[in-house]
């Protein structure tokens, strides 16, 4: 299972410079759509819950499991939701907006 | 035997993976970050459920997964529909205190299944002291916003040493536990890491708060990479590696942001999170001038007249719902022929970007908006600008040693030739520093609540037809 760590460590290394890269050419305007964006794609934790659940075995595991899928299935529905309302307002201002 | 899972589930995560970072990608641009974001929702739709052929799953548990599935997203989406879109900061707030909750549950699950490995419950570990540190904060940061804690820094003695005896005890707890592989002691370990989190936000004020929401951000990506890495080296393997990418990629765009917003200010992160910035007034300074109230009349006359108006908004604007008013000004003075523009300094508000979202949702075009740097030169040449509840971010004393604000980069209104402050009293901003700029010749103050004197001047213009 180590080397799978270490597989792991190098894609981490690497996702970093890709998440640097990636943010550092958006304009401020887009900001607060970056921000939940983000705060959306970190709702794959939602994966890891149900994996934890999944395989939990424990009547103590479980709860805990189903608090992590709850709050995950949280995260990762209001993120979306609040990024795509956010970013609608950005296409209806441009349709609407004059010279 | 391979079975045929899970090839199905490596590629769909990888497939994920690759459309998350174009999504990211495409918010570089605002074309194209509507489409970029959909693609990432249906990957993520893709993904989650892919996850439920994973290999080994106990049957068993599939009802308890999908009960949590639907009440956690119905409950999300109902949220995020019905909120108002000026309580936006909180909501990004309390859902990314979701994140670093279930991140740090994660953990928890991990850590009582595997305490005796090692890798995995070093790792766990790390991912529950960032989650509950996040989720912690996070419901501070959302209270504050909400307006059901005081958004004043909440200061005590001996807070900074405080603080840190609680992250310690708690770590050491929780090294304790998985060193000797007792479970019990991870309960007062979860409680005290959450008690640091309360403790790390409750210092920091309203106006930081775009660093503030910004870096807790970061932190639950970070923990979710944690996570990740504790599933990989665990027996669950494969959903570790899509959580590693996606946390880490998180982790450095909302690092990369917080650096931003931090230095937007001219102040670390370490002053932003330890300074308790506004809790004390400045005392000793003595402004020349005195406060010159103007009537709304008055104002809408100037700015009938004006070539080119500059708006300035800020915070208030927010807090009084004032956007929709603001774009019935512009309208108005643009069928008159003034040219309108919007100067936006990059932590106006509550989050990062919080003035272009209420612009944009008043239905202001965003090529209108003009960054600091770009607007600044142009001070010079603008007839009149109009300062709608911003303080702070318009203070000249900046510019001046030995102020609290000296250094941090402002709109430079007052060389417009006219500047009129909208502003609901005579209070000083929330760094608690008198405003140089309300005492210029120049300067003029319009008294009352943001909608209501801009309303004022919407029916001064009207009237003037």
């Amino acid at each position: 299972m180590a080397a799978d760590l270490w597989t792991a460590l190098f894609i981490g290394i690497l996702a970093a410079f890709v998440g640097y890269e990636v943010i550092s050419r958006v304009p401020v305007l887009l900001h607060t759509p970056l921000m939940s964006g983000s705060n959306f794609i970190h709702g794959i934790v939602l994966v890891g819950a149900i994996v934890a659940l999944g395989f939990s075995t424990t009547p103590l595991e479980q709860a805990i499991g189903v608090v992590a899928v709850i709050m995950g299935a949280m995260n990762v529905t209001g993120g979306y939701v609040v990024t795509e309302r956010i970013l609608a307002m950005f296409d209806r201002s441009k349709k609407r907006g004059g010279p | 035997m391979i079975a045929w899972q899970e090839p199905l589930v490596d590629a769909v995560y990888v497939l994920a993976v690759i459309v998350f970072i174009l999504g990211l990608r495409a918010m570089s641009s605002p074309a194209t970050a509507r489409r970029g974001i959909v693609q990432a929702g249906v990957a993520m739709l893709i993904a989650v459920a892919v996850t439920f052929v994973i290999p080994g799953l106990r049957e068993s548990n599939f009802a308890l997964i999908a009960i949590g599935v639907i009440i956690g997203s119905l409950a999300g989406w109902y949220w995020a529909r019905v909120v108002q879109m000026t309580a936006m900061p909180q909501m990004v707030a309390i859902f990314n205190g979701m994140g670093g909750g279930s991140a740090a549950a994660i953990a928890a699950v991990e850590l009582l299944g595997n305490l005796s490995n090692t890798s995995v419950s070093g790792l766990s570990l790390a991912g529950a002291i960032i989650g509950a540190t996040s989720i912690a904060g996070s419901m501070i940061a959302f209270l504050k916003l909400q307006g059901w804690l005081r958004s004043k820094p909440i200061v005590y003695p001996a807070q900074q040493p405080t603080n840190i005896a609680v992250l310690v005890v708690g770590v050491a707890l929780g090294t304790y536990a998985v060193w000797m592989t007792q479970t019990i002691w991870l309960l007062p370990f979860f409680l005290l890491m959450l008690l640091f989190g309360f403790l790390l936000a409750l210092p920091i004020g309203g106006a930081d708060m775009p660093v503030v929401i910004s870096l807790f951000n970061a932190l639950t990506g970070i923990a979710v990479a944690l996570d990740g890495f504790a599933l990989v080296s665990g027996p669950l393997g494969d959903a570790g590696y899509a959580m590693v990418i996606a946390g880490t990629l998180v982790g450095a765009a909302g690092s990369l942001l917080t650096l931003l917003m931090a230095k937007a200010m001219n102040r670390s992160v370490g002053n932003v999170l330890f300074g308790a910035f506004g809790a004390t007034e400045e005392t000793g300074t003595t402004i020349q001038g005195s406060m010159k109230p103007i009537e709304a009349d008055d104002v809408a006359a100037m700015l009938a007249y004006a070539n080119t108006v500059v708006i300035a908004p800020g915070y208030g604007m927010a807090v009084a719902q004032a956007q929709q008013k603001v774009k019935e000004l512009a309208d108005l003075l643009e069928a008159k022929g003034v040219t309108v523009k919007f100067a936006i300094h990059p932590v106006a508000g509550r989050m990062p970007g919080h003035m272009n979202v209420l612009l944009a949702e008043a239905g202001i075009s965003y090529d209108k908006l003009f960054d600091r740097d770009e607007i600044n030169p142009e001070f010079p040449n603008v007839d009149v600008v109009l300062v709608i509840g911003a303080n702070d971010v318009v203070n000249p004393a900046a510019h001046r040693a030995g102020s609290p604000l000296q250094g941090m980069p402002i709109l430079d209104v007052e060389n417009a030739h006219n500047v009129i402050v909208i502003k609901r009293g005579q209070g000083k901003g929330f760094a608690g520093i008198e405003n140089d700029l309300f005492y210029k010749d120049n300067c003029h103050m319009l008294y009352g609540d943001a909608q209501a004197a801009v309303g004022k001047l919407v029916t001064a213009l009207k009237k003037m037809d």
